[in-house]
């Protein structure tokens, strides 16, 4: 067996063993499963709980118009004198509305209240000023002799059909899928980087703190060494990658599958209703499958096979040179933040930017310079890119790939056999002219 | 006797500092050969070119004939000063591997490892963790590592460090086994008891520079003062100060003995040890006659301080 696959070997072998690694892989899809249950229950629960709020109404106008939902129940105070009503709602109610007694409704535009402690959210103020203005928009067409009913008949609702110069049928939302699939791809790479990446760092110092180092690299090249540490350790993450995969969409099917007999049970809807929906539900969702198929899959994938190879071998190999440069894992911080950046900008520049122009001056330079590209090209590819800038970028990617190894491995060589001292940048520079 | 090791004008420089000035050295096949010299003189500096960690700037090193090449890792077998395991991996499996770096196939390091293990009486420990074990132990284990790819040379750096007496003999008698075995040793130690012990040739390392190499017994006698101990039991000492001194100068000395004499230490200068015994003879008996060969440490100190 060649030396390579030998440290390889023994890389994985090591990770995989290591218990913190084996508690990870399975505990993490059980946590994130657990969590995210934990989280809609929560949510589900917050919304569950019925408001009451009291209406004391003096104008006599709105009364029946606030109608009880299945989150708010009005009740009518308005028999009582005001400051009797105010008391009682303080006491039981969540908050009162109170329409002041006026000769002319319209100065109701501005005088309704709502009185309460706490503050209430946009979604329940827009609703009440919905009612309002429903009501006496209403009044002021009736006034104007209006028919109001011939009016709402008389409304329309237009729905733009998309379609693309071939003929085929396109769909609204699709940029939102793309971004989201572009970005699923792009951060699994970033997470990929950092996990792994610091497993390969951590890898690096400890060999250094366990004075194996020198006796290692008496048998091989120090540049060898690092190679195998890094596929080593990346092909252990994507073990990882693969059962937290597997385990989590297990997982989710469950639970899922479940819940969801148990709220279809539940649930008392007229079935017809549901069929229709279903029929047009199913219309949508069999056009948003085929737009995803159409989607340059082939190229997504191979894309993103290449960009992460390219993004984790450039960025391990810095963190393996970091490992080597220091002695303990928190002395690592100041030459961390560096590559934790572009990362970061790539991350969130390529977001907002590919969500507003995908071909934009900004998304396509930083899809194009190789710290940033692996994350930001694979958002953009959803939405077509054009080869010649593929090619530019990876081409660039793997000419950085290889000038920041060459880089990595000198301040590696020199680095793993210093002790006790925390180097500065300038040393380090010093270092690549050993 | 032809040189296993031969290092030739080897300069080494880290940015501006010279850690080997100019050094060569030539190591008999089958001698030990103690690498001496102060703290940052430069001998790991050499030894990790030696072992190809490093690269000179200049200068070629030849392992048995051969200029130094990437496969006579095979060959040479290095214990550093530095030196550890991984803490978490088992005994077995990481001596395995790492004479598998070395060039040995799986079968081959399994039966050098169950010979070594039966010789050093530790076979119990093939499946615990180096981190299970003492620190004694675990250099034992280290040893056997070094060792166990049967090299042509072996870099002993500091090897006795970290060794409790009875354990740093039983090392010293494997070293001196594989001598026998026709291995070639090079010792790099501050620790001179052992040097004057085990070294057939020494050379002596100092701000760089290499200042003395050659036979031990070479150069003792070469820093030979032509200065003996004696001992003498005398009626008359004070005719006996007064011949000795028209002749020689003298000094009071101490050393062990049973009787209750006169110790003096006697620089004979140009005159041969008959004069000084003729003298001695006739003023009395003489307990103690042994000519003063000065120790390596001497001649360490004696050298670092000069320069």
């Amino acid at each position: 067996m060649s030396v390579l696959s030998l440290i390889i070997k023994r890389e994985f072998i090591a990770k995989v063993r290591n218990k913190s690694f084996i508690v990870m892989t399975f505990l993490s899809p059980l946590l994130i499963v657990g969590m995210s249950f934990l989280i809609g229950y929560l949510v589900n629960m917050n919304n569950a709980e019925v408001k009451k709020i009291a209406i004391h109404d003096e104008s006599g106008i709105f009364k029946k118009d606030f109608k009880n939902t299945e989150k708010t129940v009005y009740v009518d105070l308005s028999a009582m004198p005001l400051k009797t009503a105010k008391d009682t709602a303080s006491k039981n109610y969540e908050g009162m509305i109170y329409i002041p007694k006026v000769t002319d409704p319209k100065e109701l535009l501005t005088k309704v209240e709502y009185i309460s402690d706490d503050s209430p959210s946009m979604d329940f103020i827009m609703s009440m000023e919905e009612v309002i203005d429903h009501q006496l928009t209403q009044n002021n067409l009736k006034e104007l002799g209006f028919d109001y009913d011939k009016i709402e008949k008389a409304k329309t609702n237009a729905n733009i059909h998309l379609t693309k110069f071939s003929g085929e049928d396109s769909i609204k939302g699709l940029n939102e899928i793309k971004i989201v699939i572009g970005s699923v791809f792009g951060y699994l790479i970033m997470m990929f980087i950092v996990i792994y990446g610091n497993f390969v760092m951590r890898s690096v110092i400890e060999e250094k703190t366990n004075r194996i180092i020198e006796i290692i690299i008496s048998s091989v090249k120090p540049f060898q060494l690092m190679l195998g540490k890094i596929i080593g350790n990346s092909l252990a993450g994507l073990l990882q990658f693969t059962i937290w995969a597997i385990v989590g969409v297990t997982l989710l099917i469950g639970v899922a599958s479940f819940f969801g007999v148990q709220t279809g049970a539940q649930a008392s809807i007229d079935p017809e209703m549901i069929n229709a929906a279903q029929q047009q539900m199913g219309g949508t969702m069999q056009s948003y499958i085929k737009e995803i198929l159409n989607l340059p899959l082939g190229t997504l994938v191979c894309c993103f096979i290449i960009y992460f190879v390219g993004g984790y071998f450039l960025y391990s190999s810095l963190y393996a040179a970091i490992g080597a440069a220091v002695d303990s894992e928190t002395d690592s911080q100041q030459f961390l933040l560096p590559i934790i950046m572009p990362m970061m900008l790539g991350v969130y520049v390529g977001f907002f930017t590919v969500m507003n122009d995908p071909h934009g001056t900004v998304a396509t330079v930083f899809s194009i310079i190789p710290l940033t590209s692996p994350i930001v090209m694979l958002m953009r590819i959803p939405f077509g890119v054009p080869w010649w800038q593929l090619v530019v970028s990876i081409v660039l990617l793997f000419g950085t790939f290889l000038l920041v190894v060459w880089f990595a491995a000198k301040i590696y060589r020199v680095g793993i056999l210093m002790y006790g001292k925390k180097p500065t940048w300038k040393e380090l520079y010093k270092w690549l002219k050993y | 006797m032809s040189s296993i090791l031969e290092v030739k004008n080897v300069v080494k420089q880290y940015g501006d500092y010279t850690a080997l000035n100019s050094v060569s050295l030539k190591v008999p096949k089958g001698s030990i050969y103690g690498l001496l010299g102060p703290n940052g003189a430069g001998k790991t500096s050499l030894i990790r070119i030696i072992n190809q960690i490093t690269m000179p700037d200049s200068g070629e090193v030849i392992l048995d004939g051969e200029k130094l090449a990437p496969y006579h890792v095979q060959h040479i077998g290095y214990m550093p000063e530095e030196r550890g395991l991984y803490k978490t991996m088992k005994v077995g499996e990481q001596a395995l591997y790492l004479a598998q770096l070395k060039g040995l196939s799986k079968e081959e390091a399994k039966k050098q490892l169950q010979y070594w293990f039966e010789k050093l009486e530790i076979q119990g420990w093939w499946n615990k963790k180096i981190q299970e074990l003492s620190k004694g132990m675990a250099q034992k284990i280290q040893f056997v590592v070094t060792v166990l790819h049967q090299p042509k040379l072996l870099i002993f750096d500091e090897p006795f460090s970290g060794f409790d007496p009875v354990n740093a003999n039983i090392i010293k008698d494997e070293i001196l086994e594989l001598k026998k075995k026709g291995s070639t040793i090079i010792f790099s130690t501050h620790r001179m008891e052992s040097v004057e012990e085990m070294c057939d040739d020494i050379a002596l390392i100092h701000k760089s520079n290499k200042l003395i190499e050659g036979k031990l017994i070479d150069v003792k006698k070469d820093h030979r003062t032509n200065a003996f101990e004696v001992g003498i039991l005398s009626d008359n000492i004070e005719r006996l100060m007064y011949e000795l001194t028209q002749q020689f100068t003298l000094e009071q000395t101490n050393f062990k003995s049973l009787n209750d004499e006169l110790k003096l230490e006697v620089q004979l200068g140009n005159a041969t040890p008959n004069a000084l015994l003729n003298i001695l003879t006739q003023n009395g008996q003489v307990t103690h006659f042994v000519e003063k060969i000065p120790s390596v440490n001497d001649i360490f100190i004696q050298t670092v301080s000069r320069k």
